[in-house]
């Protein structure tokens, strides 16, 4: 299964902010991209203004391979917006790079998930302007 | 009388440039202008154990303690309007002079020019707050928009990770039902629950219940303080704060954060828990009656992890059967029925509770109660109280 | 000369609520009334749930002369720095009102050079749109 919209009613869609500006830009390039601290190298997601290893404020994006395990998940029996048709999964998955993000999956089985299920990026044009990255079931 | 002169002392401070457009964000200006006034002070952000913010500063504490790897806040707040710049170091004051904390940073950070706030419940300079920026970036998009689906995805990983499953977490919801159900105020009075309604309770967001979640109510409460001096000469018997502690730790959002090592513990209760009971010179096994924060049902068993009352990944075992936790077991929890029994006013009828246990006045009394513990605030930054006699 | 209110851009409503109802139902029927104490008979505005001279939370809503002299007031002359709905020049007033509390409005027709701190005034009601009406003062004669 993957998350079904509701047309009708535009989905909340990412806040852009200079802080993580580039996360998205890169997305809608389908891109994954980490910010990274050109010091220490220090992965960070959610992205921030500052490193919390070495505090300083180079921080780059650095590309990520895109590929993962899910880490935790949850099924929304009823949706909590009108965009979106119930039931529905969110889920955490951990990157190889150590970096976790919120996000769905896309054509898997609710039987078929399982902490650990290795994933791959995908990038869901959720609608005319955005794009999001999602996950599949690594090939 | 006014007992933080010469207990406190501003050692650090620091001033960005003033300019029509800084081209950065509040809250890297917050991290830079930290920073600075460290470096000034000649400390380091591990030495931090204390923040204020303004209250209207679209940079919340801990989009900062997030960002600079400020690892352990004993101390933290937020003080409102034009008065706060002293008003922020008067609070940082009272907690160094008390001990809550021995290095407080007080912290703004405004584009006022460069942004215009045109909707009053937006922070000062227009700016979303950095919590709901959070949350509209990188998890509303998915369907991640409500707290409980929030909590859920904490559960489904302790779960996963010590094999708890709803005939353990049932037993919460059971005991508070069963608490609520004697007391005549309550919104359950002779309302009780079996595990088999616990059960039979639809899942509302997978893995949690229904009968796993608080509801919404109406209600107000409130507390009065004063020293030990007045409390004797006034009408009840004082419950005397023998510890009172506040946590927050490095990666961290305003509830349930999914991005440190391990998101399936609550590290704040254990240094909250640590903090207090060193305080007040007593051990889990002397507290006699507790009120933790069940606003969800499964986040119990972590707390009697984390205050020590059972080992790591035993917290829903040790609630199954519902004899440890239910007036004359080990340790009572939530006598009155707390939010899953009572009535949800986000954890203040749960001090309330603790003030009657004291009192001797509870609904759910344990015979004899010297001390009492409480929790708010499990999930996210924490706060824990106990009382004595 | 009266207010005008710019077409296309909203006024704000004023917000309603269980404390302040009773002010605002009376302004819809063209009466000015004061929030007053039940119990010590003090008179307050803006409403408030409880006395702060004797703490009741027994409310009732006392008939207003209407009659006030202009304690202060400010001219808005610049558009950028006012609200955009109305066009500047516009006058608001705090008017203290012979019952001992003040409260502030606009003048319904009078511009600054028309006013001075101390001038008598008296109430009147604009009934602005179909869901909104404010009290507003008029110059009385002396």
């Amino acid at each position: 299964m993957s998350v079904e919209y509701n047309k009708e009613h535009r989905i909340p869609v990412p806040t852009l902010h200079p802080d993580n500006q580039g996360f998205w830009e890169a997305v809608q390039r389908k891109e994954l991209v980490l910010q990274r601290c050109k010091g220490c190298g220090t992965w960070s997601h959610p992205p921030r203004p500052m490193c919390p290893n070495c505090r300083s404020l180079e921080r780059e994006w650095s590309p990520a391979s895109g590929k993962g395990t899910v880490f935790s998940w949850v099924t929304y029996r009823e949706a909590p917006h009108p965009g979106f048709k119930a039931p529905y999964v969110v889920v955490l998955v951990e990157l190889e790079e150590g970096a976790r993000l919120v996000s769905n999956l896309v054509d898997v089985g609710p039987e078929e998930i399982a902490i650990g299920m290795p994933v791959e990026v995908v990038f869901d044009q959720v609608n005319d302007e955005t794009f999001l990255p999602k996950f599949r079931k690594a090939g | 009388m006014d007992g933080i002169k010469d207990k406190a002392a501003i050692v650090g401070v620091a001033l960005s440039e003033f300019s029509a457009d800084a081209g950065k964000t509040e809250l890297r200006m917050s991290c830079e202008v930290i920073k600075a006034a460290l470096d000034d002070a000649g400390l380091v952000v591990t030495d931090v154990d204390g923040l204020v913010k303004q209250s209207e500063d679209a940079s919340d504490e801990h989009a900062v303690t997030s960002s600079m790897g400020m690892g352990n806040l004993t101390y933290f707040g937020e003080v409102k309007w034009g008065a706060a710049p002293c008003a922020m170091v008067l609070r940082s004051a009272v907690a160094v002079a008390a001990g809550s904390a021995k290095c407080v940073v007080v912290y703004r950070a405004v584009n006022g020019s460069s942004k215009l706030r045109m909707i009053p419940s937006m922070k000062t300079s227009g700016q979303m707050s950095t919590s709901d920026l959070l949350e509209w970036t990188f998890h509303c998009p998915y369907g991640l928009m409500t707290e409980t689906g929030r909590v859920a995805m904490l559960v489904r990983r302790y779960m996963h990770e010590t094999g708890a499953g709803a005939e353990q977490f049932g037993w919460v919801t059971t005991v508070c039902r069963e608490n609520g159900a004697g007391n005549p105020e309550g919104l359950y009075h002779e309302k009780p629950i079996t595990l088999e309604d616990y059960l039979a309770s639809r899942i509302v967001v997978d893995p949690l219940r229904d009968l796993d979640c608080y509801k919404e109510s109406d209600c107000a409460a409130a507390f009065v303080i004063t020293t030990p001096e007045m409390a004797k000469d006034l009408k009840q018997k004082p419950a005397v704060i023998r510890g009172c502690a506040q946590s927050m730790v490095g990666e961290t959002e305003r509830m349930n954060s999914y991005y440190r090592p391990d998101i399936a513990r609550l590290p704040e209760v254990g240094r909250v828990a640590e903090r207090m009971f060193r305080t007040a010179g007593v051990r889990p096994q002397d507290i006699d009656v507790a009120q933790l924060d069940d606003a969800y049902a499964p986040l119990v068993p972590l707390q009697l992890e984390e205050l020590g009352f059972c080992g790591r990944g035993e917290g829903a075992a040790y609630c199954e059967g519902g004899d440890r936790i239910r007036l004359g077991g080990e340790i009572p929890l939530n006598t009155s029925g707390g939010s899953l029994g009572e009535g949800h006013i986000h954890g203040m009828n749960h001090v309330v509770e603790a003030v009657r246990q004291i009192r001797g006045t509870s609904t759910g009394q344990v015979k004899g109660a010297e001390l009492a513990l409480v929790i708010t605030g499990a999930g996210g930054p924490a706060a824990g109280l106990i009382l004595g006699r | 000369m009266a207010m005008q209110y710019i077409e296309g851009i909203p006024l704000l409503r004023p917000y309603v609520d269980h404390d302040n109802k009773g002010f605002w139902d009376a302004i819809r029927e063209h009466r000015l009334v004061f929030q007053k104490c039940k119990d010590c008979g003090l008179i307050v505005h803006r409403p408030r749930p409880m006395c702060p001279q004797c703490l009741s939370t027994e409310r009732d809503w006392a008939p207003s002369e209407g009659k006030g002299r202009i304690y202060t007031y400010v001219d808005f002359v610049y558009q950028n720095a006012s609200y955009p709905g109305i066009q500047v020049p516009y006058v608001v007033v705090v008017v203290e009102m012979i019952e001992g509390v003040r409260m502030i409005s606009n003048m319904i027709e009078e511009s600054a050079e028309d006013i001075y701190i101390g001038m008598p005034v008296e109430v009147v009601f604009d009934d602005i749109a179909e869901d909104l009406t404010l009290p507003k003062f008029r110059r009385v004669k002396e």
